[in-house]
């Protein structure tokens, strides 16, 4: 790893104006993605801002039909959420789905949303449920926050506070983690709303997570797996690796959808 | 530099480090701690896990800087004198090592996991749990029978003490 200069602000007012005044700067928060890619030498920021210490990114709070977690609640902890078990399960489920336990103590929401690979869990959830991204400079609706692989709609001096997520009716995910790496070699999770169904697949698209919308309209009128029988993905839109190519991951995305919708009850 | 201070393994220590030092370097280089491991650079094997104010991380995968003012158990902190924890003890009597050298890693998750679970632990909890580690020589066989019968040792023992 090469030089840093370490900081460790203790509010999220603090944290902003480090970040909008140093010069090549990364926010760390639970560091299992950062640290090891510093560790390989594909990330050399100058300077770290450690939110590991801001009480006002913790927490999980449930009401008026929201869940709302901070940005710096770690994986573990949703996973164990009694109010996460109880408003979304799924979510809860989800969490408990990412890594091993040892990254699951580390690893933040805000981190994994933020970073947006394009095989992570979470970003499925934010998208499928349609949550507010709340930031230090504005909220921004799920549907424009990601914007392609490792990419999303932060700027350089924005942080992610919070996240809003309205409790669904019901809602599941089902992944088909990667035997070796556990991140999803596809996700979907899938929401009923008040609005209608939506079905956010992550793991397989070469932008990163999108909505499959096909499946949203057949499942308007039909909320069963079978629904999904006539439908296709064109795999041009897919990734394709050593673990499974385009073709399949279009299929295994249908896969998946049909276990997601199975498990909804 | 950044100046930390951390309880471990029952010892206050303060020491200055550069800012990029991972815990793991620190316990092993400045404290000689070399009973935690450092099986690759990936954060994917577990041979360097800890437990952090109680909680398993991979030491290799944390900052020195972020650990200031934890509390840091190591794989030599578990013993109490010449008497092995009952998990270190379990691997000895279920053969749960080859080459050993994720077992301290192994030994740390397994007491993360006991802790955290309570109660005598099934194998496919275990199994499940041990996701973050990895073992190239035992196939994993004896290290789950070791963690089933220390977390039904340790059951029983809070049992007794209850
Ligand atoms: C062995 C292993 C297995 C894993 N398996 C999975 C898996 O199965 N599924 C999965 O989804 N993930 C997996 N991960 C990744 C893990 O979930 C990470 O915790 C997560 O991707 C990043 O969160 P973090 O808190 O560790 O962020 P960090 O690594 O600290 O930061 C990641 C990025 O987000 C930025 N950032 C962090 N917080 C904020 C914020 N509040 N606002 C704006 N930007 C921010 C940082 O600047 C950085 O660019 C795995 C990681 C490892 C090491
Ligand atoms: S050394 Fe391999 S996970 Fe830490
Ligand atoms: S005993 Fe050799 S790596 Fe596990």
């Amino acid at each position: 790893m090469y030089q840093t200069t370490y900081h460790r602000p203790s509010t999220v007012q603090e944290a902003a104006s480090l970040l909008a005044s140093a010069e090549d700067v990364k926010l760390l928060a639970g560091g299992q993605t950062l640290i090891p890619t510093m560790k390989q030498r594909l990330a050399a920021p100058a300077n770290l801002i450690d939110l590991g210490r801001i009480a006002e990114l913790k927490g999980i709070t449930v009401s008026g039909g929201t869940v709302t977690i901070g940005a710096g609640t770690t994986h573990a902890e949703v996973h164990t959420s009694a109010d996460v078990k109880a408003a979304i399960p799924a979510l809860a489920k989800l969490a408990g789905g990412i890594g091993d336990p040892h990254v699951r103590h580390l690893g933040t929401i805000g981190g994994s949303v933020a970073n947006n690979d394009p095989a992570a869990d979470y970003p499925s959830a934010v998208l499928g449920l349609g949550a507010t991204v709340v930031t230090t400079k504005r909220e921004i609706p799920a549907d424009d926050f990601f914007a392609g692989m490792f990419t999303t709609a932060l700027e350089e001096d924005e942080i992610i506070v919070r996240f809003v997520f309205p409790v669904p009716r019901k809602a599941a995910y089902a992944k088909f983690a990667n035997p070796a790496s556990r991140y999803a070699m596809t996700g979907v999770f899938v929401a009923v709303t008040g609005d209608g169904v939506r079905v956010a697949v992550t793991g397989a698209g070469s932008d990163g997570v999108f909505r499959w919308m096909d499946a949203e309209a057949a499942l308007a009128s039909d909320l069963s797996p079978s629904a999904l029988d006539g439908l296709s993905l064109d795999p041009s839109g897919m990734l394709s690796d050593i673990h499974g190519d385009a073709a399949y991951r279009a299929n295994l995305v249908k896969v998946m959808a049909k276990r997601a919708l199975a498990a909804l009850g | 530099m950044a100046t930390i201070s951390l309880t471990v393994n029952g010892k206050a220590v303060t020491a200055t480090v550069e800012d990029r030092t991972l815990l793991v370097q620190y316990l092993r280089e400045n404290l000689g701690l070399t009973g935690t491991h450092v099986g690759c650079d990936t954060s994917q094997c577990g041979a360097c896990v800890i437990l952090v104010d109680g909680r398993a991380v991979k030491a290799c995968t944390m900052l020195a800087a972020q650990a200031d003012g934890s509390t840091v158990t190591t794989i030599e902190g578990l013993a109490t004198g010449d008497q092995l924890h009952p998990v270190q003890a379990a691997f000895r009597e279920h053969h749960g090592l080859q080459c050993g050298f994720c077992t301290p890693g192994m030994i740390m998750a397994a007491v993360d996991m006991i802790n955290r679970r309570g109660g005598a632990l099934d194998e496919q909890t275990i199994r499940h749990e041990l996701e973050g580690n990895i073992c190239r020589c035992t196939g994993y066989h004896n290290i789950v029978k070791a963690i089933q019968a220390a977390s039904a040792e340790m059951a029983g023992m809070r049992q007794a003490a209850e």
